[in-house]
This record gives C-alpha cells, structure tokens and sequence, in this order.
C-alpha cells in the first residue's frame, strides 16, 4: 500500500490537505457565515455590523502576521488609521470615486508596511514588537502634526460616492453589500495566502526558523512579504472603515488601536481563519452596549482580555476546535 | 552524477582556514583547518563542549567567524549568510533534532523540495499545487523507512524518527556538501544501521562532514577522522591512527564521553 503514489510524480495522492468530513464541515459552516452576512442587515443596524465587518478583516488582516508567521506587531494601527486618512482625503478632497480613494489607501498602506517592516523585520519577538510600537507612534505624531488629517478633528464628512459611477453608496443597503463583498473578498485571499505554497513556508518559519534557513530560505524576505500583506489587508480594512463612518480621525492610528487589534485576535483564536472576527464582533458589540452607559469601555476589554488569558488560551475558536465538539465535527 | 575518475584524490568542496570563534573572551574554536573533501565521509569527534557544533555552525555561516576564512566549492564564503550558502549546496542538520512540529512528515520533506522546485512564493495557488513533489518526498519517505508515518505530525514522531525525518529533508536538498551533527543520537539500533547505510549510499556522490558520538560507526563508515578538543584540533587521519594516537585516549578517558 505504500507504493501506490510513487510510480508517477504527477500523480497526485488519495489523501489531500484536509480529510473529507472535516471538508465538509468546513463548507458548511462557510455556507452559514455567508448566509447570516447576507441577512444581517435586515435585522441588525447595518452600520453596526458594517463596523464589526471592518474590525473583523482588520483583525484576520493582523492574524496573517501573528498567527500564520509568528510576528507580533505591535503598530498595526497605522496601516488601518493610515489607510483611513488616504481613502478619506481622496474621496473628500479630491472627489475620487470610492473604489479608486480604496485603492489608494491600500497602496499608502503597502507602502507604510514595507518601511516599517523593513526596518523591524530582522528583530525578534519583544524587540521587533517595541520597533513596530515605536514607529506607529512616529507615524501618530505625523497625523497630529500633518495639516490634511487635520489634527484633532480629522476629516470629517467624507462622501462614500458611486461605486464603478453605477452604485450609489449612500444607499445604506448598496454599502452593506460593498462592505460585505470586500470582507469576504478579503478573507478568501487572506484563506489562500495561508494555504499556499508561500504560506507553507510561512508555517515553516514560525515553526522552526533556523531550519528554514538551513534549507536555503531567505527567512526576512518572507517575514516581509507577509508583513506588508498583512499590512495592505489592514489598510483595505481601514479604507472601508473611514466610507462607513463618513469620517477618518486620530482614535484609528493610535496605539490602543494597535492593542485592540492584538485583543480581538487573541480572544478569538489566533491562527484560525473565524477567530479573529468573532474576537472583533465579541469586542465591537461590547463597546456599542457600553457605549451608552457610563461604565468605562476600558475596565471591560481588561476583564476580557485576563479572562482570555487565563482561562482560555486557545481563544474563542480555538478552544471550540479543541473541545470535544470540535474533534467531534473534525475541525481539529 | 557519480565520478569517473576514483583512481585520482577526491576534490576537495570544503574547506576551513585558520577558523576561529570567541565567545565574549572565551575561545570555543581556535586555529582550526579542515578540507572536507567529494565522495568522503568526514567524522568530527571530540569531548562534550569541544566546540564540533560550533566549527558547524561557523561552516554554515550561522556563526561568523572571529578568524579564518572558508571556502566552498571554490568560492570564499567567509562574509556570506546562512541561507545563501546553503543554496550554493551545504545543508546541514541539527544536535537538537529541527522538524516543522506542526507540519506533516510528508509536508516537512516537501518544505525542503519546494525551493528548488520554485513552488515557495505562490501566494495565489492553491496547496494542491505542491502535491507534485508528493512522488520524489516518497521515494525519500521509502528510503527511510517513514512511508507509514506520511501523514503524521512530526510533532507525534518519536525522537529517533524526528531525527530520520530531519535525514530526509536534509537530502530532500540533494547537496552537495552535507553537514551531520550527531544525526544518530538517540535512535535505536536498526535506526543506526539504516541511517548509516544511507549516508554510506549518499557520500558516493557528495562529501559528509559529521560529528558522531558512536565510535563504531565512526570506525564503520568515515574515510576520515578529525578529533577536536578544546577547540583545537588534536588529531587527525584515519580511524586506526586516531584510535591508536595517546593524546587521543586520554581525552577520551578524561572525559565522560
Ligand atoms: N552561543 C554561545 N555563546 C557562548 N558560548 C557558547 C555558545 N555556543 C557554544 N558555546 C560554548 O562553546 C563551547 C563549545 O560548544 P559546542 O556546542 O560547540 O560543543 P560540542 O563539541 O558540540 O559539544 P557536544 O558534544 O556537547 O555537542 C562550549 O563550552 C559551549 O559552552
Ligand atoms: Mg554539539
């Protein structure tokens, strides 16, 4: 039985990635999060899930990092409130078309991505964490001082326009869909970088990073190319984010920004592609409920968050995964 | 592949000069030179801490050197990196057995064939796409006896197959210089003895520079020995001359080794 497969090299093998039932599952559970997209709007305050939306790809976006490579970034909000600025002042200032000021915004947040990752990507663990810590503040300091983020009161009233000059976006029902077509899109191609043959070396890496290298992989080049991936996710996530709301402002490049996002994935399940959405839903939805009490937001995402660390380290999904449910459903 | 011409002294497609390596103060190599050559098995021996994984990792260029030059297939690399000289065809293994803990057996080797398949940057293509490599990762798999654990977690291998598998992916590379450290520490003995036929089979066509606690099979399969102590080199030349040289011995004997 073990010959089978060597006769030929093209022949591909009986086993694939992943075993059937668990493929099934899988589909299924896609097929329901796609249904429930779809008729969320319809029960829900669709800025709200638009929000959640944002948050969530924002978060798969930093999990590509952390989950998938091992690097733990701790300056993620300047792709995210980066991006938010440049889609805002296009759409704003220059009368762009949605599409285009988007597009804009993810190539700033490419282009920020490459420079902070180039120069933090050769440190390790703590120490590339403090350098990605240091320049988001850096870039923070740029926004406060820049005249076209306009300070304090950023950029208010930003048109969300027609989408491809057909779709009006102001139809709150046309930008749902919008938002929600760029969330999936966003996480199909985050789903396809990680099961690639570039996210197996990814895998490999965060595995054993001497061994990568022993096998004659350029180890910094790939940390790079997944940080500015992840870093342009971010930024699509963050464009998005400024068309919602109508408006771009310091909160989004701030660090807190930063540990919110480090916060969503971890309590969703880092290295799980629903993790950090749910993560970002479980947070989102909590700040909207506190938001009108005076109970201060912060004492709560605290509480989360060692709630998160001490009793489930998986995160949400993860644990899920791990439970016997889980194993039952062969999600594991 | 194989060479012709046997009759002639074996090229040599490794060698150190005046290599040396302080750690803050401490000497852990000093004044080592070392011509590693073709189709030869090249043992490595010495005492615990006598700085074998060193002059390794100093070869490998995970190390730079304090002192000395090194020179591979007639190219100075001295000033180059890890990753490049291991494309350039030195790949070494680890003491400390190094799987991918996570990744299949099969994946594991397949991580190492994908580089020079050019099937490592595709971020837009599907994992399917890596199920060509499946038949040569087999063949290796087959070789070392692995084919049932295919797809089993590294991580759930024994120690003796983690290190049979890292074997594998070492020769996945195909290199042409092949750098072992202790590649048969804590295996069993039918391990030992398949393990040792393989590299016996692989050195026709490539040099072995490994280091090895197992006296016998440093007697069975290594054309030639360098004993190392201190950091120095003590001894060198074949397996009956070292065995038999007095300094040799003692170093043993003084040792736990
Ligand atoms: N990174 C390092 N920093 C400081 N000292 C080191 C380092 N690596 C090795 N040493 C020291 O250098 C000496 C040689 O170590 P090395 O690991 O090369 O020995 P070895 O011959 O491989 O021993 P063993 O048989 O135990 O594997 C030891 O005294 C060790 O403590
Ligand atoms: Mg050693």
């Amino acid at each position: 039985m073990a010959d089978q497969s060597r006769t030929a090299d093209m022949t591909p093998t009986a086993a694939a990635d992943a075993p059937a039932p668990r493929r099934g599952v899988t589909m299924l559970l896609v097929v329901i999060g796609l249904v429930l997209l779809i008729a969320a709007p319809f029960y829900l305050y669709p800025v709200f899930v638009m929000t959640l939306l944002c948050f969530g790809l924002f978060a798969a976006a930093f999990n590509l990092l952390l989950g998938y490579t091992g690097l733990l970034s701790f300056g993620h909000a300047t792709f995210f409130g980066g991006s938010a600025y440049f889609t805002a002042h296009a759409a704003k200032e220059w009368g762009w078309p949605p599409e285009f000021a988007l597009i804009l915004g993810v190539l700033g947040a490419i282009g920020l991505g490459l420079v902070m990752g180039a120069i933090a990507i050769r440190r390790q663990g703590i120490y590339f964490a403090m350098i990605t810590l240091a320049l988001s503040q850096m870039f923070f300091f740029a926004c406060l001082q820049m005249p076209f983020t306009h300070g304090e009161d950023g950029i208010q009233s930003v048109p969300r326009g027609v989408l491809f000059g057909l779709i009006d976006l102001d139809q709150p029902l046309n930008m749902y869909f919008f938002v929600a077509a760029m969330f999936v899109f966003g996480l199909a191609a985050i789903w396809r970088i990680v099961n690639s043959p570039f996210g197996m070396i990814l895998k490999a890496i965060r595995e054993n990073e001497q061994r990568a290298v022993s096998l004659g992989y350029s180890v910094a080049q790939y940390k790079l190319a997944a940080f500015v991936m992840s870093a342009a996710f971010a930024g699509l996530a963050g464009g998005l984010k400024a068309l919602v709301m109508e408006f771009a402002t310091l909160t989004d490049v701030t660090w807190q920004m930063s540990g919110e996002v480090i916060l969503m994935t971890l309590l969703g399940g880092i290295g799980t592609m629903a993790g950090p959405v749910v993560g970002a839903g479980v947070i989102i939805a909590l700040q909207n409920r506190l938001a009108t009490s005076d109970f201060p937001v912060t004492i709560i995402t605290g509480l989360v968050f060692m709630v998160c660390v001490m009793l489930f380290r998986r995160g949400i999904i993860g644990e899920l995964m791990e439970s016997r449910l889980g194993r039952m459903l062969g999600l594991r | 592949m194989s060479d012709p011409v046997q009759t002639t002294e074996p090229r040599v497609v490794l060698s150190a000069r005046g290599l040396g390596k302080d750690f803050s103060g401490f000497t852990a190599v000093n004044n080592v030179n070392l011509d590693v050559h073709h189709a030869r098995i090249h043992a490595l021996i010495g005492p615990n801490g006598a700085g074998k994984t060193t002059v390794f990792n100093l070869l490998t260029k995970f190390l730079p050197p304090t002192r000395g030059r090194i020179t591979l297939l007639g190219t100075d690399i001295t000033k180059m990196s890890p990753d490049v000289v291991a494309r350039m065809g030195l790949v070494r293994s680890f003491q400390i057995s190094a799987v991918f803990p996570h990744l299949t057996v099969l994946e594991n080797v397949r991580v190492a064939l994908q580089r020079p398949a050019e099937l490592h940057i595709q971020f837009w293509r599907p994992m399917k796409s890596l199920e060509v490599l499946n038949g040569r990762a087999e063949v290796l798999l087959n070789d070392l006896g692995l084919m049932e654990y295919r797809d089993t977690r590294a991580a759930d291998l024994s120690y003796g197959r983690k290190r049979v598998l890292e074997i594998a992916t070492t020769l996945a590379l195909d290199p042409e210089v092949l750098l072992l450290d202790e590649p048969m520490a804590g295996m069993g003995h039918e391990d030992v003895h398949m393990v040792s036929d393989i590299i016996r089979e692989v050195a026709q066509h490539r040099a072995v520079l490994m280091v090895e606690h197992n006296l016998s099979v440093v007697a069975d399969i290594c054309h030639h020995v360098t004993v190392l102590q201190r950091g120095e080199i003590l001894a060198e030349g074949d397996y009956e001359t070292v065995a038999s040289d007095p300094r040799v011995r003692t170093a043993y004997m003084g040792s736990d080794a």
